[in-house]
């Protein structure tokens, strides 16, 4: 639409054009007020964009609120790209997890490449070097072929992106539900490594600084992504598929390096990305932080297209593109830094006194609004939240699994694509590159050592979201747990988490309860974890004619591993070690794999969690590990304990023979929280008693490459090779992908 | 001795190779820039992994007339050791010093894995270390790994004992399982996996340090070492 077509301030108001940009009516009379004029085309558009929920998180403060954001070793909270924890030797961990769901689900391939391209800017605009990525995937189940084709698409463009970034991808976690079938989830997570020294910060300070726009183009794709985030998926959405960005990696490798040349210059005064809302968010938030405004003269931009209206440019969100605001008179540095990594780089404006962003197009004027409008004063919803009536139905549910046949109950249960090897996705992830990877996928959580230092970080993501469907606090206080557990088992001390929060729509008052409820849950064990809440992102409106996903908090945990002694991994070492059980199980089959490979759906309750408990044995264990004694250690979780048992013999030649002490069913299949199998030398068991309060030993390691499972009577109720545990648990991702139904 | 790890745009594993070199081997190493026009002051070059330039076109096919391509194709022809590691191993088939090109993998997917290679000729700058037939783990990282020649380059590669690693297992199609080649003269080696990831036990495996410490023998042999 070029500038002469674009509809008056009038129209704008009268027929209602704001409605179809995503703001509503009263929303439209509070940026009439401020401004105290109508606004024009190209303001409305800054407006609707920044009050996006994406950008505003409007539906969610009230909740984010409740999160513990501090924390002794917390050097920088949420508000900037990542949140930042200090891991001694004036060195810092930086991460932060985000949601490309939306893209991801209409052109799943660029969808989830810019994911990752965008998370990754998160992090080395604060001046960190990525050194892993994670992600966590939701789809629908793989016998539906447009899901088969989703999950090939979004592996593909996380591992398109990823590999030739050159930082490593090295965990994350996927499960199938029907509920996502239509609205797959697409979380991806950076983890970066920093000097304290070189943290930088987005703001625009100084006025006369110079505003230096660096990297790609301004073109037309993305534009008003942003808002096509913060709505639900419909028939329509694929006509918006212009609203989803293109990815070029290699350019964000340029970037990437040129970034963190150009924060050892002290001539760089703030830097930020331009990721969702582009040059609007970037200048608009860059300037609001640091109480200052930017005044950009649009003609200097960059672009792609010829043509291209305010409107436009402010709204693309055009990849792999950064806004620095630089030192008057140094602008020449910073330009040389540029030019070395072939990148484009503009003066495109200049730090101004006035709290205002001011734009100038053509010699003319086409916006001028206050900065804190924009970047603080979208308004605040408190929405009204009310317990869904199906939570009530299920608190009354007990429903008990009819199990005849144990070992093929297992079998079954090490094909189910949640439970089955993921090996067929990381295979395509370069997780290696760096050659820092110590612990590789597949195990509780990857493990990353610090170049020329004695230490390491373990990482994970974790969410069960049917626990949290069922009982949404319950299920939130487990997603942090079972993180915690995942890090704890590797060797680490968890150090705190990033969250990735996706919903339904808020509006709906039984999503809004969910979002509430979990966000309790969440909280409460981040403060009995201690485990705060350094940055996140949140992501509504997952929903599509067919209903809402389930609620998806995924929590993204990073724990310091003192010294490179203490790694520990799930997999069995030794013949003739004693395998211990931490924590007894009880008949919980709410929301297990098992209820939802018998009855095809979950139904009851959630497994109960109690974070004391929790807490006791986590610590009790990192403590076990650190003394030197533990060989391997796993947590039990999707499938219990015969599963846990299974994925310890994995990738080893060994073999376990166990003797139950309880029922068969309820001691190998139950999903009962806070429980861990561990492995130590035989010289070690009256050493791990001591230590660990609720480990109880039940069984032993062999040679032999078998499984031997007897009942607490002696009777053999699992015997297999290990060959065909593993067979089973390997083949069937291939196996379903490869189908063609 | 001291190596140069050239650096292109869109390199990713210079900084794997470097360390290799300075922590795994424990000489001197620097990163060339892809703009400089002699790399004559270093004893051996290595160009590293990753997507040079994206690669866009056809992996290797724009690194090739890098600036400071010249250079090395000089000193490859004055005996030097030249080593490219998977995307450098396309650089250097692309740039003629190597026979033979790459395709996709058979799977039509990047793979990254460890993987057992054997070695075919011990007797090379990059393999004295090595037993002959030795089994060695290496991991792989690639998306167009699968090397392809004729049936009479083939022939020369086996009856010049070009062939100096070979896959175990068929991984991604490659003509032969062919994984590495020297060139005739033996100072230029390519090859998909990839050592500079194998130099430490505690990232799997570390079967990759002998070949950069046959490279370090190799030098020795002909110059006499001051210290």
């Amino acid at each position: 639409m070029s500038l002469l077509l674009e509809p008056s301030p009038e129209q704008i108001k009268k027929e209602h054009i704001y409605k179809e940009m995503g703001l509503k009516e009263q929303e439209f009379a509070m940026v009439e007020k401020i401004l105290g004029r109508l606004p024009n085309y190209t303001e409305t558009g800054l407006f609707s964009v920044m009050w996006s929920e994406h950008c505003s998180y409007k539906h969610s403060k009230v909740v984010l609120k409740k999160f513990p954001v501090t924390g002794e070793k917390v050097l920088q909270g949420p508000g900037e790209g990542a949140g930042i924890i200090d891991i001694g030797d004036e060195q810092a961990v930086v991460f932060k997890i985000e949601s490309h769901n939306h893209p991801s689900a209409i052109e799943p391939y660029q969808g989830a490449a810019t994911g990752v391209g965008g998370i990754l800017r998160d992090v080395f605009s604060m001046g960190a070097r990525p050194i892993a990525m994670l992600n966590s995937l939701r789809f629908g189940e793989l016998e539906n072929p447009r899901v088969r084709y989703l999950l090939e698409e979004v592996v593909a463009g996380i591992a398109g992106y990823g590999n030739c970034v050159g930082v490593p991808t090295v965990g994350g976690e996927i499960q199938f539900d029907p509920c996502y079938e239509g609205n797959p989830l697409v979380n991806a997570m950076c983890v970066g490594l920093i000097d304290h020294k070189d943290i930088q910060k987005g703001q625009a300070k100084g006025v006369g600084n110079t505003v230096l726009y660096v990297g790609a183009d301004t073109g037309r794709d993305g534009i008003h992504g942003a808002t096509f985030a913060s709505e639900e998926l419909s028939e329509e959405s694929e006509s918006k598929r212009p609203a989803v960005q293109v990815g070029d990696p290699f350019k964000e490798k340029l970037l990437l390096e040129a970034c963190l040349e150009l924060v050892k210059s002290d001539a760089l005064v703030g830097i930020q990305d331009m990721g969702a809302a582009g040059l609007t968010s970037s200048s608009a938030e860059m300037a609001s932080k640091a109480g200052s405004g930017i005044e950009m003269n649009l003609d200097l931009v960059p672009q792609r297209e010829k043509g291209m209206t305010p409107y436009e440019m402010m709204l693309s969100e055009s990849q792999e593109r950064m806004l620095l605001v630089v030192e008057k008179g140094r602008e020449q540095e910073i330009i040389d830094i540029c030019d070395k990594w072939g990148l484009l780089s503009a003066n495109v404006g200049e730090v101004i006194e006035e709290q205002v962003l001011r734009l100038i197009h053509n010699g003319e004027v086409v916006a001028d609004v206050p900065v804190d409008s924009l970047a603080e004063d979208a308004p605040v919803y408190h929405p009204a939240s009310s317990e869904p009536a199906y939570y009530r139905e299920n608190q009354e549910i007990k429903w008990l699994p009819d199990v005849e046949d144990v070992q093929e109950t297992l079998l079954r249960l090490l094909k189910q694509p949640t439970i089955a090897s993921k090996e067929w996705i990381y295979d395509q992830y370069d997780y290696m590159v760096q050659t820092n990877t110590v612990v590789q996928p597949g195990s509780d959580a990857a493990v990353i050592k610090v170049r020329d230092k004695n230490k390491a970080l373990a990482m994970t993501t974790d969410c069960n979201s049917r626990y949290i469907y069922l009982d949404p606090e319950t299920g939130g206080r487990i997603a942090v747990a079972e993180a915690a557990r995942n890090i704890v088992c590797s060797g680490a001390q968890p150090l705190g988490i990033t969250d990735c929060l996706n919903y339904g729509s808020p509006e709906n008052p039984e999503i809004f309860w969910q979002i509430e409820k979990s966000a309790d849950g969440i909280s409460e064990a981040c403060t009995e974890l201690s485990t705060p809440v350094i940055g996140g992102n949140v992501s509504l409106y997952n929903e599509t004619s067919q209903g809402a996903v389930y609620p998806t908090p995924v929590i993204g945990m990073v724990g310091l591993i003192e010294d490179l002694k203490h790694i520990t991994t799930q997999t069995f070492k030794k013949a003739g070690d004693a395998v211990y059980v931490i924590g007894e199980a009880a008949p919980e089959f709410g929301g297990s794999e098992l209820q939802k490979m018998e009855q095809g759906f979950i139904s009851g309750r959630a497994p109960k969690l109690d974070l004391n408990v929790e807490k006791k044995r986590q610590q009790q264990l990192l403590e076990a590990i650190k003394t030197g004694i533990v060989s391997s250690a796993h947590d039990i979780s999707e499938g219990g304990l015969g599963v846990a048992i299974t994925e310890s013999l994995i990738g080893t030649s060994l073999g376990a023979d166990v003797t139950l002490s309880e029922h068969p069913v309820k001691e190998l299949f139950s999903e009962t929280q806070s429980r861990f199998v561990i492995s130590v030398p035989a010289d070690q068991t009256k050493m791990i008693e001591d230590m660990i309060e609720d480990a109880h030993f039940i069984g032993t390691v062999t040679d032999n490459s078998q499984l031997h499972i007897a009942s607490a009577t002696g009777e053999t109720v699992v015997q297999a090779s290990l060959k065909t545990l593993e067979e089973t648990w390997k083949g069937a991702i291939p196996c379903l992908v490869k189908s063609k139904a | 001795m001291k190596f140069a790890v050239i650096v292109f745009p869109g390199s990713n594993c210079d900084d794997d190779m470097f360390y290799a070199i300075k922590d795994g081997l424990g000489e001197d190493v620097e990163k060339v820039w892809y703009t400089e026009k002699s790399v004559e002051a270093y004893d051996a070059i290595l160009i590293p992994g990753g997507f040079s330039y994206g690669d866009y076109l056809r992996s290797g096919a724009i690194a090739r007339f890098a600036p400071v391509m010249e250079s090395v194709i000089e000193e490859a022809a004055k005996g030097k050791p030249v080593l490219g590691i998977c995307n450098g191993f396309q650089v250097l088939l692309e740039a003629g010093l190597l026979p033979g090109a790459m395709q996709r993998n058979k799977s039509l997917k990047f793979i990254c894995r460890q993987t057992t290679l054997q070695v075919k000729n011990n007797a090379t700058a990059f393999s004295e270390k090595y037993e002959q037939d030795e089994e060695i783990t290496i991991p792989v990282a690639h998306g167009e790994g699968n090397y392809f020649c004729d049936e009479t380059t083939l022939q020369e590669l086996q009856d010049n004992n070009q062939i100096v690693f070979t896959y175990k297992d068929d991984i991604n199609g490659s003509v032969g399982d062919i994984a590495g080649i020297v060139n005739k003269e033996g100072n230029v080696l390519g090859m998909m996996p990839h050592p500079e990831r194998a130099t430490l036990d505690l990232l799997g495996s570390a079967d990759g340090l002998p070949l950069f410490q046959s490279i370090l023998n190799h030098w020795r042999k002909s110059h006499v070492v001051t210290t």
